[in-house]
């Protein structure tokens, strides 16, 4: 019996060879060198690692790559929950093609996004000459990093929801409905505890991209340190320092910190999902 | 003699529907005020940049237009771009495949693992690809001193800018080829196989022509981020003019240069590109609606 199980998963050739290779390719082009990163970053001692990443100027890009990040990530959640349910439930003229537009962000090269919103945002832009004079300032300051961060954000979230609300029964509301419950109370009662990891997984997704984005932020930020300075930045900087230690230390704790941060929110969407599926 | 009758059928389910017709209403303006709200976003976030780079670009006049594009500058940054692309592709794309074909066909202990650590890349800032780059092949790196014995280039050269290309878009083949070989289960290539065919044309004739939309899918999502990716490949090129640099690295020294219209024409090319890249998509996704949501597919597969 046990011969004939493994006769019938070897009649498909190639597994060896198949997963071997993947194995060998994500070994040489990811594994190995985030792994030199790790090493390298206590190559001048642990005092030195502390020292690096307790100085004021990287504490701050940090603060502003994860706090914009995770401004941008809820900025998303909310106005990609409402992009997706209208797209979703309702119809309306040129729906197909705003639907396809969603992914702009996915295909439009990072630094033409960066020059277009900094473009857009400067004091005699489109948007910056009607923001200016409400004393709204968004190009070069922090709130800037924020826009870009909600521009490169925004498909993780409509794109995670689209496919749930898809699937959604809508019997469920209907009986919701005929029970009495009012259209806010069907929503909140009803549609948002099984749309909860949906839009947990996009509200992650948005950050874990936002954290690390570099090219759509750095025109618009105006890169002060200490202000508008994000942490890849600050990366690239001591890097043309030959300050690779230091670099290689402020890498290491947005490694640790965004894998820590979708660990944590990963525990939260399976507690989620079981409490939906227990309800 | 008809008017009585008309107000009166007229009447009665205008009095019976009133007290229903008030919340609906209500409904439909909520409606509109969210379709109001999303639009808006939209049109802010997503159409004005997108407007922004094509006027940016004509606002010197079509004539300065044609000369920035026209370049000999940016017409290598063209093909170094083209270049990089032409060789990260089709290395992704092999190891797309392999991976698929282990992942779908084959049960073995570790696949959610692996899947995830396929996505790993996603995960890590672009910034961070490029320095663990230079980490290993720049002068001071780990295999620094034996490249430089041997006048190998991998960092600030174009092999340095291939093999960042090639993490940034390690996931995308895979993750959209998985789910889609997953779903056609090995039912085809089982057949083939016990007619008498080899592996290889099993692969060739029976597995490729079933995922060949899928992989293109990936192909173009893959092509787009290879030829558009700007911070793994700013922090390996050193910014050589002419030899390092490619579209979007040229697009930053111009506008840094405060040659505004010249880098939004390069920009538009590049904006082009993300349209056209679009359009591709959509034409996909219409010939193979699955292909659509294939992301949460790959996730609800390993649940099980």
């Amino acid at each position: 019996m046990g011969n004939d199980a493994a006769a019938r998963r070897s009649v498909i050739p190639g597994f060896g060879l198949t997963l071997g290779y993947t194995m060998l390719y994500l070994s040489l082009i990811v594994l190995i060198p985030l792994s030199a990163t790790f090493i390298r970053s206590f190559s001048g001692g642990v005092g030195h690692f502390v020292a690096v990443v307790t100085a004021p100027r990287v504490l701050a890009s940090l603060r502003l790559s994860f706090g914009a990040a995770l401004l941008a990530a809820g900025v998303n959640t909310v106005f990609g929950l409402v992009i997706s349910w209208v797209l979703v439930r309702y119809t309306f003229p040129f729906k197909r093609l705003i639907d396809a537009m969603v992914d702009l962000p996915f295909a439009l090269p990072t630094a033409v996004a960066g020059i277009a919103l900094t473009a857009l945002y400067a004091p005699r832009g489109w948007l910056g000459g009607v923001l200016e004079p409400l004393g709204i300032h968004v190009a070069f300051t922090p709130l800037g990093v924020v826009i870009a961060l909600i521009f490169i954000g925004l498909p993780f979230v409509v794109r995670t929801l689209q496919p749930v609300l898809e699937e959604l029964d809508k019997d469920v509301e209907q009986a919701a409905a005929t029970l009495g419950a009012s259209e806010w109370q069907t929503f909140t009662r009803v549609i948002l505890p099984a749309l909860w990891p949906a839009l947990l997984t996009g509200f992650a997704l948005a950050f874990a991209r936002g954290v690390g984005e570099y090219g759509s932020v750095i025109f618009i930020a105006g890169n002060m340190p200490m202000k508008s300075e994000i942490a890849p930045l600050l990366i690239i900087t001591k890097l043309e320092q030959y300050d690779y230690a230091g670099a290689t230390a402020i890498a290491v704790v947005m490694l640790v910190l965004s894998f820590g941060l979708m660990l944590g929110i990963n525990a939260l969407q399976s507690w989620a999902l079981n409490r939906h599926r227990g309800t | 003699m008809d008017s009585p009758a008309v107000t009166g059928t007229y009447q009665v389910p205008s009095a019976a529907s009133l007290r229903e017709r008030e919340p609906r209403r209500g409904v439909r303006w909520g409606r509109l005020l969210l379709i109001a709200v999303a639009l808006t976003f939209l049109a802010a976030f997503l159409l004005l940049p997108l407007m922004v780079v094509f006027a940016q670009a004509l606002s010197k006049g079509a004539a300065a237009y044609v000369a920035a594009i026209t370049d000999p500058m940016a017409w290598a940054a063209v093909k170094l771009t083209l270049l990089v692309a032409a060789i990260a592709v089709p290395m992704n794309v092999v190891f797309g495949v392999a991976a698929a074909w282990a992942i779908s066909k084959f049960q073995f202990r570790g696949k959610s693992a692996l899947i995830t650590l396929i996505d790993l890349p996603f995960a890590v800032s672009p910034v961070i690809a490029g320095l663990t780059y230079i980490l290993l092949f720049g002068a001071h790196g780990w295999f620094g001193p034996y490249l430089q014995n041997h006048d190998i280039r991998v960092v600030f050269a174009v092999p340095g800018i291939v093999l960042a290309t090639i993490f940034v878009t390690f996931p995308f083949v895979a993750r959209e080829l998985i789910p889609v070989m997953q779903a056609q289960g090995k039912d085809d290539e089982e057949t083939a196989l016990s007619l008498g065919a080899g592996g290889w044309q099993v692969f060739w004739h029976v597995t490729l022509p079933n995922i060949r939309w899928g992989l293109l899918y990936g192909v173009l999502l893959c092509n787009a981020r290879a030829m558009g990716e700007f911070g793994a490949v700013s922090v390996v090129s050193g910014h050589i003019r002419g030899l390092t640099n490619t579209m979007p690295l040229h697009v930053e020294i111009l506008y840094n240069e405060y040659s505004y219209a010249a880098a939004f024409a390069v920009a538009s090319l590049l904006a082009l590109l993300a349209l056209l890249t679009l359009a591709g998509k959509s034409f996909l996704e219409w010939r193979q609606p699955e292909l659509r949501h294939g992301t949460r597919r790959l996730h609800g597969n390993t649940e099980k």
